[in-house]
């Protein structure tokens, strides 16, 4: 407020000029790899390569301009690391278009890049401090808990592969559990900070563990009981994980509490097991994850491991280099547009470039828990260490399914997937990370020498 | 809270590690298994997307791959495929037979010995094609041995060889099949077309000339002679042997007899008892000598030898020493003995190289896309199965057989033939194998061939010298016009 300008102390770089030409070379990679699957396929740059090019450019530029406007301070890292991956899937889509054309559209994919980085700059306008969102706790409870039953409501939920995840609304489909991942985030941040003092002190000790009490388990069960329903009424199984996992590693991080920890784990292994004996599908996916290569197994259907091992072919026949872009056979492997994608990448650009990939995801995650250690009040640190945890926790999910880590259950590979409810949510994700990385990167109010009381902020 | 979102980046990295190792594991080590595994079809695939190699024979091409263009590019034909089906084999969706099979990574390029010019391929963005196979074959006497065989409606095999080289000329097996039925990208057909053929009581996927033996009959009298000639240097084609109407077996109250109970007089010459095979003259050499003699004898032949021409061939074998009966059995020809026509004109093949058994070859030689010879054929000595002397002796009789005994359908205008003929039972009241082995010219052999009629195939009174002789006539009159 003050036209002051002088940096007593030294002060975060911004870093917009490194920031502006990593995002160039984002684009540049993402261009190269568009013309090398033209090239693979038909010896032909495709004629739409400058136009993709050009429009992915305009866009990051874009949203590139309204960060430096809006959230200057803001860590330069996010945003070309994300245009990456987004340009990675869209190449990728664009792909397996051409060898499967009915399934994957990189045009609408495009299009819902653009929608989300309309999304992105709209809530970095609009949110001008994330502390606002604080005040919305149950808000943001009751919207994540509303959209989360959303798909069961008759006439407006659809199922789709056995799961009742989607919500038609005019010719679109929309998943709204993505949205109420952020939705449930900010909540479970709000009411964490609230009640975290509650939930870390009161209890007794037993053996080498503090034990809460039992009213205190009210949460913890509610969210489970919720995890479970959406694990039995929509039979997604991926999203239970994803938001059961993310409130106890939320809860961790509020209460320091191991114990939390612990009882999450056994929560979840019990539903799991329950789930297990109960559901036929639930106990296939434990049965192809113990021996997918099982000819049993590869032959059965539904609920087979044709699927899963048809994407480790694709992962294996590409090896350490891969069969390059345009030059594997991504229409081989099922869903190879969502929940796939990773292996049909793996295929074309092998080990190597899911190495590379993965090193991205995994420089995301590490910025944004870099934001939440820095932050400056408990509400950003929960919230900004909830949505890097999330994202950490979904790519795990994902990838650790596909490539049979874990058991797989069904969840879009943040970025790269196909679909605009993912891509939309996502962005506003990592727009929330922007947000608080300004302001955690924003320098504190200092002292002008010799001023004595009078103090300056720097906004 | 710093600490526990420490801890918390901790597990991150932690998720981020287990995944990347897990890649790692599927990417490199377990990159292989999951490749070549059966239901991966990107192998399928993989195996149009190449040009394979040619192959070929005498300036001839018998399998290429065609350009159609698409998914499966590449596509196999062949030209005559009934003829050279039972050599070449198949090209099929998910697998390949004979040659096809064999010269595999020539044929598809990844042969070690085509290492630096894929890899200069790869440098210079061409794609990877190929080397071509050229086989040893004739084919005038292949197609001559082929219709010989088949117009008659005969199951049989034919197989020529180079004696002093060891290359195979000729290598039929009747009934055949059409490969180019199985070569078409289309899984589920080619698996009916072969289902089929499996199920075919002929048996047209069986090489009758080297997969299957069968009992030589009299032919087998040549290495019976060689045997008894080798025991004692002195002995030669007029020394006599009992040769009595019946023969008594010990130990049985049934008699050896000769061929429709005919009589060899009592005692004959080598010469006549093989020019007018006179089983018991035979039976008498072999209760002299004992099993061991004609059992080394046999190997000395190859008998019992693996081999590989590189189409794997089956171990013949003169059968186990049993008792008397049998060795006397077994020294015409029968009871247990089981040959190959492969194996049959490798005795032939022997015999004309004074005594020298050259290993059979069928892949000439193998030249790259551009056309550079990368390998051919080494010509390799198995055995000497006998002396020259000793195989100068054998060829004196065996000319006798083809002048003035059984054999005289294979005589040759102008050229010395030597020859046996074989009629083998194959079980009481069933008809007769045909066989005839032969080379020519005598003095200076060019061609040693094995003739074989199955039982039942040509009539039930086939005898070696009606049946199959006229075939290594032909046969042989082929090579040598070449």
């Amino acid at each position: 407020m003050s036209a002051v300008d002088v940096a007593a102390v030294p002060m975060t770089a911004k870093r917009r000029g490194a920031q502006l030409v990593m995002l160039a070379f984002a684009v540049a990679i993402v261009m190269v790899a568009y013309a090398s699957v033209g090239l693979g396929l038909n010896g032909q740059v495709p004629a739409g390569m400058l136009g993709y090019g050009l429009g992915l450019g305009a866009l990051m530029l874009a949203a590139y301009l309204v960060l430096a406007k809006f959230a200057p301070w803001a860590d330069p890292l996010l945003l070309p690391l994300v245009t990456l991956v987004n340009g990675l899937g869209l190449v990728m889509i664009y792909r397996i278009e051409q060898s499967a054309p009915k399934l994957a559209s990189a045009s609408n994919q495009l299009f819902w890049t653009a929608l989300g980085i309309v999304m992105f700059s709209l809530t970095l306008i609009v949110l001008r401090d994330h502390r606002a969102l604080q005040r919305m706790t149950y808000t943001a409870g009751f919207v994540g808990i509303g959209l989360l039953i959303l798909p069961l409501l008759p006439f407006l939920g659809k199922e789709i592969n056995g799961a009742r995840i989607w919500v038609g609304v005019g010719g679109f489909s929309i998943q709204p559990a993505e949205f109420a991942k952020l939705a449930l985030v900010v909540f479970f941040a709000g009411y964490l900070v609230a009640k975290r003092d509650i939930l870390a002190l009161a209890g007794r000790r037993l053996l080498f563990i503090d034990l809460p009490r039992a009213r205190d388990l009210g949460p913890v069960l509610i969210t489970w009981v919720f995890s479970v329903g959406v694990l039995v009424l929509e039979k997604d199984l991926g999203t239970s994980l994803l938001l059961f996992g993310a409130f106890v590693a939320m809860l961790y991080i509020a209460t320091q509490r191991t114990s939390w920890v612990l009882i999450g784990l056994a929560l979840f292994l019990s539903g799991a097991f329950v789930a297990g004996q109960l559901f036929s599908h639930v106990k296939a996916r434990f049965d192809v994850w113990l021996d997918p290569s099982d000819p049993v197994l590869y032959e059965r259907f539904p609920g087979g491991s044709a699927q899963l091992m048809q994407g480790l072919f694709g992962m294996g026949s590409g090896g350490i280099l891969g069969t390059g872009l345009g030059q594997g056979h991504p229409n081989l492997i099922p869903l190879s547009f969502s929940d796939f994608i990773f292996a049909a990448t793996g295929e074309e650009l092998g080990l190597t470039g899911l190495m590379a990939v993965l090193m991205v995801y995994a420089l995301i995650v590490e910025r944004g828990l870099r934001t939440a250690i820095a932050a400056r009040d408990p509400f950003s640190k929960l919230l900004a260490g909830g949505v890097s945890f999330i994202l950490a926790w979904q790519v795990f999910i994902i990838v650790g399914g596909v490539t049979n880590l874990i058991p797989l259950t069904g969840l879009v590979t943040p970025f790269m997937s196909q679909g605009g409810s993912a891509l939309l949510a996502n962005w506003i994700l990592i727009a929330l990370l922007v947000r608080m990385s300004d302001a955690a990167r924003r320098p504190p109010p200092q002292a002008i020498q010799d001023e004595g009381l009078t103090q300056v902020f720097q906004r | 809270m710093n600490g526990t979102l420490k801890r918390a980046s901790v597990a991150c990295l932690l998720m981020f590690g287990l995944l990347m190792i897990n890649i790692n594991y599927l990417q490199a080590v377990k990159a292989d298994e999951l490749r070549t595994d059966a239901r991966n079809q990107r192998t399928f695939y993989a195996r149009y997307q190449n040009e394979r190699g040619m192959i070929t024979a005498g300036g001839q091409t018998l399998a290429k791959s065609v350009d159609v263009g698409g998914t499966f590019r590449f596509q196999r034909k062949y030209t005559k495929g009934e003829v050279y089906a039972p050599v070449i084999g198949f090209f099929a969706p998910e697998s390949a037979q004979g040659i096809e099979g064999a010269e595999n990574k020539y044929l598809d390029g990844t042969h070690p010995d085509l290492f630096v010019r894929r890899t200069v391929d790869l440098i210079t963005s061409k794609p990877t094609r190929g080397a071509a196979v050229d086989l040893t074959l004739v084919p005038q006497a292949q197609e001559v041995a082929y219709r010989a065989l088949e117009k008659s409606g005969k199951r049989g095999a034919v197989v020529a060889i180079e004696p002093k080289t060891g290359a195979i000329l000729t290598l039929v097996s009747v009934p055949s099949y059409d490969p180019n039925t199985m070569a078409a990208p289309d899984k589920s057909k080619a698996a009916r077309v072969y289902d089929k053929l499996v199920a075919d009581p002929n048996k047209p996927l069986i090489n009758r000339a080297i997969q299957d033996t069968y009992a030589p009959g009299s032919t087998f009298k040549v290495i019976t002679s060689a045997a008894y000639l080798s025991e004692d240097e002195s002995r030669d084609v007029n020394t006599t042997v009992d040769a009595p109407d019946v023969l008594p077996l010990p130990g049985t109250t049934i008699g050896l007899r000769n061929y429709h109970g005919e009589s060899c007089g009592g005692r004959a010459t080598l010469l006549d008892a093989l020019t007018i095979s006179c089983n018991t003259a035979f039976g008498t050499m072999a209760l002299e000598m004992g099993y061991d003699k004609l059992n080394e004898q046999a190997a000395k032949f190859g008998i019992g030898t693996q081999l590989a021409i590189p189409l794997s061939v089956t171990k013949s074998d003169i059968g186990p020493d049993v008792d008397k009966p049998a060795l006397a059995q077994t020294a015409i020809g029968q009871r247990s003995n089981q040959m190959t026509p492969l194996q049959m004109a490798m005795v032939a093949a022997g015999v004309a190289n004074q005594g020298k058994v050259m290993k059979p070859y069928l892949v000439n030689k193998i030249v790259s896309p551009d056309g550079d010879e990368i390998d051919s054929a080494r010509q390799e000595e198995l055995s000497e199965a006998v002396s020259p002397d000793v195989a100068d002796k054998l060829r004196q009789m065996m000319v006798s057989v083809v002048q003035n005994g059984t054999g005289k359908a294979a005589q040759l205008p102008g050229i010395t033939v030597a020859g046996k003929t074989g009629t083998a039972e194959t079980a009481k009241g069933q008809a007769s194998h045909a066989w005839f082995i032969a080379f020519a010219p005598a003095e200076d052999p060019k061609v040693a061939v094995a003739v074989f009629v199955e039982s039942g195939s040509a009539g039930n009174d086939a005898t070696g010298g009606a049946v199959a002789a006229p075939i290594a006539h032909d046969v042989m009159q082929a090579v040598l016009d070449k």
